[in-house]
């Protein structure tokens, strides 16, 4: 690597048109929602800014605090759900053949590549109340009741008269299954990673000196994958946080997500100020989790070395 | 995963046990299940999306003759096109900055250079509308013009993703060759038009491809960004959705996911290439 007075004037041609963009067209608009956030609103789109903490304090009321309060649980539900479901995923990924293990791979990190948009949409289809979910549960509560019926039991309706079709669609239960299927892949692959690194005769000691399969999975394989744990936990949790399309398509009129009160505060409500408080509010706490993450793997490389 | 093997599992073959097997299939109709029913369906003749009445394009030729959406999807050809563009020489350029220089404050400008990566899209989507109303951005500009503004925004979320794909293939390049170059009496641009762009070509394509499908394929910021008059495809998509579930839509929809498949896939073939070279 070359010190920059080397050739200064490779390193300004190379150096300044980048910058100029990065502060014009990206710091320029952060530092300006920042300013609008100590602001207050004079007439329909004038904002004087003021200096005042009003609107951070607002945040603070119950109604909205309530809001981030779901926001995270909403998040914390997803990385859950995800770290579940992705952890036996990620094991086996890890154990499969040389051949198997890019196809797997890379059928998870496909849907990833699908416009989050449409995989939403797709989720519609299968969720709504006309949707292929209700019309399968359908056809098994209809086999089960012919077969009931086979039996004799028929006239006693013990599955009900009819089916009844699940709301699945525009609740709670939508958002956070919504949030999994489109933050899967975030899981399965810092997982994969710390799996694929672990030494694995760790497991056999465990195994031969007599440690059963699940005691072995708690107290070697977990351990080991710690790290890949720690990110994949807050790589998820991330961008679930901050999530707009997914709770504005598959949720109800409660299940509105931080995101989806700034949007109203910049479109609908007309609320600028109010909204940038807000939006700062989401961005400190995207940064703080990060700043965890760096901290925590930092301090686990440091352990294992 | 061999399936048929007569080889007893043995205790490390996790990927061999049924009930592995079963999570691993499970989780991948979970995933795939959706948005091959969406595809399945826009070749369905049948206004209701439940029963299958036989294959059909006219959903296709539908979407095609609605010209709102063909409008909206030239519109989102013609940004990415540009936002690649220009994401791909200020990536390019920051990517060959970090790999080349050391300067003071280095490891902070990497840190902002980074931001637009992990800062929540919603809050560059606000940042972006408050900009361009706050500068005055002018509206009723000619096409392509009235683009610029979206255009921006999808660059300056862009750039920074070309610089980590450049900078990756950057590391295998040897400086000497350059080096050799100049003493052979090239000069620094001669140098790096013959020697060092050659060498990291598949990593710009693999860069621009990802540029290109990144802007083609966002949704958030660009809501916030465009107005009336600039509606991008997955902008019409939406309000599409929100209006209705219909065929048309599946159909726009297959066709946005064959391309970006389609763009993905010689974006990694690329950079497979990247690690083969030398």
């Amino acid at each position: 690597m070359d010190y920059w007075r080397k050739s200064n004037k490779v390193f300004l041609s190379f150096g300044i048109p980048p910058t100029i963009w990065l502060f014009a067209f990206f710091l320029g608009p952060l530092f300006l929602v920042w300013g609008l956030s100590f602001g207050e609103k004079q007439g329909i789109i004038r904002v004087a800014i003021t200096g005042t903490l009003e609107n951070y304090l607002r945040a603070l009321q119950p109604l909205y605090l309530q809001i981030f309060l779901k926001s995270f649980w909403y998040a914390g539900l997803t990385t859950f759900f995800c770290l579940v479901i992705s952890f036996p995923v990620a094991l086996a990924i890890t154990f499969v053949s040389d051949r198997w293990k890019p196809i797997l791979l890379l059928l998870i990190i496909l849907p990833f590549w699908t416009n989050l948009l449409i995989r939403t949409y797709a989720l519609i289809a299968v969720l709504r109340t006309n949707g292929y979910l209700n019309d399968l549960l359908e056809l098994i509560w209809q086999s089960a009741d012919s077969g009931l019926r086979i039996l004799g039991l028929g006239d006693w309706n013990l599955l009900g008269e009819r089916f009844h079709r699940f709301e699945l669609l525009y609740n709670n239960f939508a958002v956070v299954y919504g949030l999994v299927y489109v933050h899967l892949p975030f899981m399965v692959l810092p997982l994969y990673a710390a799996l694929d690194r672990m030494d694995r005769s760790y497991i056999e000691v465990s195994l031969d000196l007599g440690a059963s399969q699940w005691r072995t999975f708690l107290s070697v394989i977990v351990p080991l994958a710690l790290p890949g744990i720690i990110s994949g936990v807050i790589i998820t949790f991330i961008p679930a946080l901050g999530t707009y399309l997914t709770p504005d398509l598959l949720g109800g009129t409660d299940s509105q997500m931080i995101a989806n009160v700034i949007e109203r505060q910049f479109k609908s409500a007309n609320d600028w100020p109010f909204g940038a408080a807000l939006s700062f509010l989401l961005m400190y706490l995207t940064f703080f989790a990060l700043s965890v993450r760096a901290l925590l793997t930092n301090h686990d490389e440091k352990g294992l070395a | 995963m061999s399936f048929r093997s007569n080889n007893p599992i043995g205790p490390l073959d996790y990927s061999r046990r049924t009930w592995m097997k079963l999570i691993l299939l499970g989780t991948f109709v979970f995933l795939y299940a959706p948005i091959i029913t969406l595809i399945a369906f826009s070749f369905n003749d049948s206004r209701r999306n439940i029963v299958w009445r036989g294959f059909t394009f006219k959903y296709y030729e539908k979407a095609w003759n609605n010209s709102s959406l063909v409008e909206a999807f030239a519109n989102s050809l013609t940004i990415a096109l540009f936002s690649t563009l220009i994401s791909v020489v200020l990536g390019t350029m920051t990517a060959i900055l970090l790999w080349r220089f050391r300067f003071p404050g280095k490891a902070g400008y990497e840190g902002l250079m980074s931001l637009p990566i992990v800062i929540p899209e919603i809050c560059l989507g606000v940042a972006m509308m408050a900009f361009f109303s706050r500068i005055g951005w002018p509206s009723g500009l000619h096409w392509p013009l009235n683009l610029g503004a979206i255009t921006i925004a999808h660059i300056s979320f862009s750039f920074p993703f070309v610089t980590v794909v450049v900078r990756a293939r950057l590391a295998s390049f040897n400086r000497e060759l350059e080096e050799a170059a100049k003493d052979l009496g090239a000069g620094e641009w001669q140098a790096f038009k013959d020697i060092l762009i050659p060498h990291i070509r598949p990593g710009l394509i693999a860069a621009a491809l990802l540029a290109f499908t990144l802007s083609l394929d966002d949704f958030v910021i660009t809501f916030f960004t465009s107005g009336p008059d600039t509606i991008t495809l997955p902008i019409k998509i939406y309000s599409m959705i929100r209006f209705s579930v219909t065929p048309e839509v599946n159909a726009a929809s297959a066709v946005l996911i064959a391309i970006t498949l389609i763009m993905t896939s010689f974006a990694l073939w690329f950079q497979g290439r990247n690690g083969n070279q030398p």
